[in-house]
C-alpha cells in the first residue's frame, strides 16, 4: 500500500470546519467516491473537526490519499494535545457527551468510515484516523 | 454579520439555505426565527435544504431545535428537499431527527403545512 499524496490542515475554530468539510469533499470526487461515500466522508470529518474544536481545543487533520493494488481511499487524522479522554468506550457510546453535543459524533464517524482508530491519554490529547476505501 | 434571509409570506415563513451552514450560522437562525415566529405570529415555516451537502450532527440537533421552538411558539415546521445521500448518511450517523416533519419538495411541504395550519 502507498500513499500518495498528504495534506495538513489547521482545525482550529468553528470557521476551520466548513474549511475541513471543503477539503475533504475535494479529495473525495478528485478519488472518485460516489455520491453517498463522499457525503459520508465529509460528514464524518465534519463530526471529527468539532470534536478537535471544542474538545481537544484545536489541532491538525492530516489528509492521506491512499493506494493499494486494486483500491483506492482517503485517510483523516484528526490530532490535538488537549485535555484527551478518559474513557473511550465510553466516549464512543451514542448519545454520551462530556460537553453540549449530542454524543452522536464518535461513534457517527466510526459508523461513517470503513476503519476507524482512536488513541487517547489524558492529559496529552487525541488522535482518531478514519479511512474510507473507493 | 452573516444571516440566512427569512420570508414572510402570509402565514409562513420561508427559509433557503443556500451557503455553508457553518455552526455559528446555524444557531443564529435559530435565534432569528423565533423572534420572526413570535413578531409576525406566523404558523408555518417552511425550511429548504436542497442544497445542503451535509447534515451533520450539529446542523441536525439545530433543525430540532427550530422544529421545537416553533412548536412551543405555535408554528409548524416543514423541511424539505434532503438529498438522498444526505438522508442515508444521517441515518447512519444516529440523528434520527425525531420530530421534524420532511416532505420532498417546496411544494409538497407547502401542501402539508397548508393541511397543518388548516388553511385553504
Amino acid at each position: 500500500m502507498g500513499t500518495l499524496q498528504t495534506e495538513k490542515l489547521m482545525v482550529r475554530t468553528t470557521d476551520d470546519i466548513v474549511s475541513v468539510r471543503h477539503i475533504v469533499r475535494k479529495i473525495a470526487i478528485d478519488t472518485g467516491f460516489n455520491l453517498v461515500d463522499q457525503t459520508k466522508i465529509i460528514t464524518a470529518a465534519s463530526e471529527l473537526a468539532r470534536n478537535t474544536v471544542i474538545y481537544g481545543g484545536g489541532g491538525i487533520l492530516k489528509i492521506e490519499i491512499l493506494t493499494n493494488a486494486n483500491k483506492s481511499g482517503v485517510k483523516l487524522i484528526f490530532e490535538d494535545e488537549g485535555p484527551g479522554i478518559v474513557d473511550v468506550e465510553l466516549a464512543l457510546k451514542d448519545g454520551y457527551t462530556s460537553g453540549q453535543g449530542l454524543g452522536m459524533g464518535l461513534g457517527g464517524a466510526r459508523r461513517l468510515s470503513n476503519e476507524f482508530e482512536i488513541e487517547s491519554k489524558p492529559g496529552k490529547g487525541t488522535r482518531v484516523a478514519i479511512t474510507k476505501w473507493k | 454579520m452573516e444571516k440566512i434571509p427569512i420570508l414572510r409570506m402570509g402565514k409562513y415563513l420561508l427559509i433557503t439555505i443556500q451557503v455553508d451552514l457553518h455552526d455559528r450560522l446555524a444557531h443564529t437562525l435559530q435565534e432569528d426565527l423565533a423572534e420572526k415566529i413570535s413578531n409576525t405570529s406566523a404558523k408555518g415555516v417552511l425550511i429548504d435544504i436542497s442544497s445542503l451537502e451535509l447534515v451533520d450532527s450539529y446542523i441536525g440537533r439545530t433543525l430540532g431545535n427550530i422544529a421545537s421552538i416553533a412548536q412551543i411558539l405555535d408554528a409548524y415546521t416543514v423541511v424539505v428537499g434532503m438529498q438522498p445521500a444526505v438522508a442515508i448518511t444521517l441515518v447512519e450517523l444516529g440523528v434520527a431527527m425525531n420530530g421534524v416533519r420532511t416532505a420532498l419538495t417546496v411544494d409538497k411541504g407547502m401542501e402539508m403545512l397548508k393541511a397543518l395550519v388548516g388553511d385553504d
